[in-house]
């Protein structure tokens, strides 16, 4: 069983040069979009990523950015009615 | 002091925070009682616990300190794990949303953090200056900013509650299973009573216009011709979450598309309208029309209870879809409004 989303959309940025290998990203990922490889991180693959955003926040040297949100297409349409600018989850609030 | 509840048992005292609250490891009927509840969808986000600190067993100082959000589910998911442990339980207030989408909401963040360790005195409860956060929490909590602003360090633990234990016995080390998020069968299908629960009320209120109408003597559109319409709601609501990885698309949207156009098939066929001798290609136009457009739109909102969907994602999916769906639907619904009054 795979479960696998679209190819090749995903916002994920990741500069290696500011990377100091403290593994945090390997950590924070719950899709095992990264790896350590010579004491910098690597990434795996990139449309595994789903934009959650914990690396960009976790990370202390801002070697990692990503336009976070929720994947959520009730959110996006909530939020396109009510003008907000980002999607957010008000499931039942 | 908290107000007492059925899962608290005791009190613990400690020489910095005062009396702590013990709370029991043991889930009760009331307990699994709640979570059946909420899996419903009933009264769903006001299932929540007091924020705070919580004790299991007979914790001291050396303890280790686990953190939670105040959803109950998500508290009685890890108390329940605990059993036999001295630990514990720091409680963040994210409103009674769950770990995962508190944190994307930031209410499970590094300032709600932050502030609770402060308003506990924690680090006057334990000498050493450990957290164990969920990983589910890390999209909202910066565990560098956290150490900087109160000495603790994060240690990001297993997605799951059922690991802790194993994960603390490790020295705080999570093995890459433990990292993973998964979606598998078990709990897509504990998800989609919620999904269906959220269309009830339109699904409502058409069928009580439409037997007014019945009762009015107005036979336009009898009652039993909403049936392959709750069909088609079934195919995007619990079909698709359950048969998810195998359908061969990736975006929700066509899933659901390419099961309602099969759905909308064999009815077609099983009802005679098409590949028959007498077909109706009118009513057939109308079914294949509308029953895909209904049962795509339903399974493009599982994205948001899905555990993989970008944002990005998403709105590229939507940007085809959601024309689509509303071309076919008004198309479809039009169609069938036409042949109701004009009876061509």
């Amino acid at each position: 069983m795979n479960n696998r989303y679209l190819k090749n959309v995903v916002t994920l940025e990741y500069n290696s040069d500011k990377c100091t290998g403290c593994g945090i990203c390997v950590d924070v990922c719950p899709h095992a979009v990264f790896r350590m490889e010579n004491k910098k991180a690597v990434i795996t693959d990139r449309d595994l990523c789903m934009e959650c955003g914990a690396c960009e926040r976790n990370c202390p040297f801002s070697a990692l950015s990503v336009r976070s949100g929720v994947g959520c297409a009730w959110a996006i349409i909530l939020s396109e009615l009510k003008g907000k600018d980002q999607p957010c989850c008000d499931c039942g609030e | 002091m908290l107000e007492k509840t059925w899962w608290m048992t005791s009190h613990i005292e400690t020489d910095g925070g005062g009396k702590i609250p013990r709370i029991s490891t043991l889930l009760t009927q009331k307990d699994k009682l709640g979570h059946l509840k909420v899996r419903s969808g009933i009264r769903r986000t006001k299932y929540s616990v007091p924020p705070g600190l919580y004790g299991v067993g007979n914790p001291d100082s050396n303890s280790p300190v686990l953190v939670s959000a105040n959803y109950k589910l998500s508290f009685d998911k890890l108390r329940m794990e605990l059993e036999g442990m001295d630990a514990w339980i720091l409680v963040l207030d994210t409103k009674g949303i769950n770990v995962w989408c508190a944190a994307g909401k930031g209410t499970f963040g590094t300032d709600e953090l932050v502030k609770r360790i402060t308003d506990v005195k924690l680090d006057r409860i334990v000498s050493h200056k450990k957290l164990i956060l969920p990983q589910l929490g890390a999209p909202g909590v910066a565990a560098h900013v956290v150490t900087k602003k109160t000495g603790f360090k994060v240690f990001y633990g297993p997605v799951l509650a059922k690991d802790i234990r194993q994960y603390i016995q490790a020295g705080n080390k999570a093995t890459p299973q433990m990292r993973a998020v998964r979606f598998p069968l078990r709990e897509r299908l504990v998800l989609t009573p919620v999904e269906i629960v959220g269309v009830y009320k339109p699904v409502l209120i058409i069928t009580l216009f439409l037997l007014i109408l019945d009762l009015f003597g107005l036979d336009i559109f009898p009652v039993k011709d909403l049936l392959p319409y709750l069909g088609a709601i079934l195919v995007g609501t619990f079909l698709v979450p359950t048969l998810l990885p195998w359908i061969p698309v990736r975006a929700f949207a066509l899933k659901g598309f390419l099961l309602g156009i099969i759905y909308a098939f064999v009815l077609n066929i099983s009802l005679g309208y098409i590949l028959s001798p007498d077909p109706n290609w009118k009513q057939a136009l109308v079914f294949f029309l509308t029953l895909p457009a209904l049962s795509s739109f339903l399974a493009m909102g599982f994205t948001g209870s899905s555990t993989y969907t970008s944002l990005s994602g998403v709105v590229r999916e939507m940007k085809f879809a959601v024309p689509s769906i509303i071309i076919a639907a008004t198309l479809g619904f039009g169609f069938m409004i036409l042949m109701l009054f004009v009876r061509f």
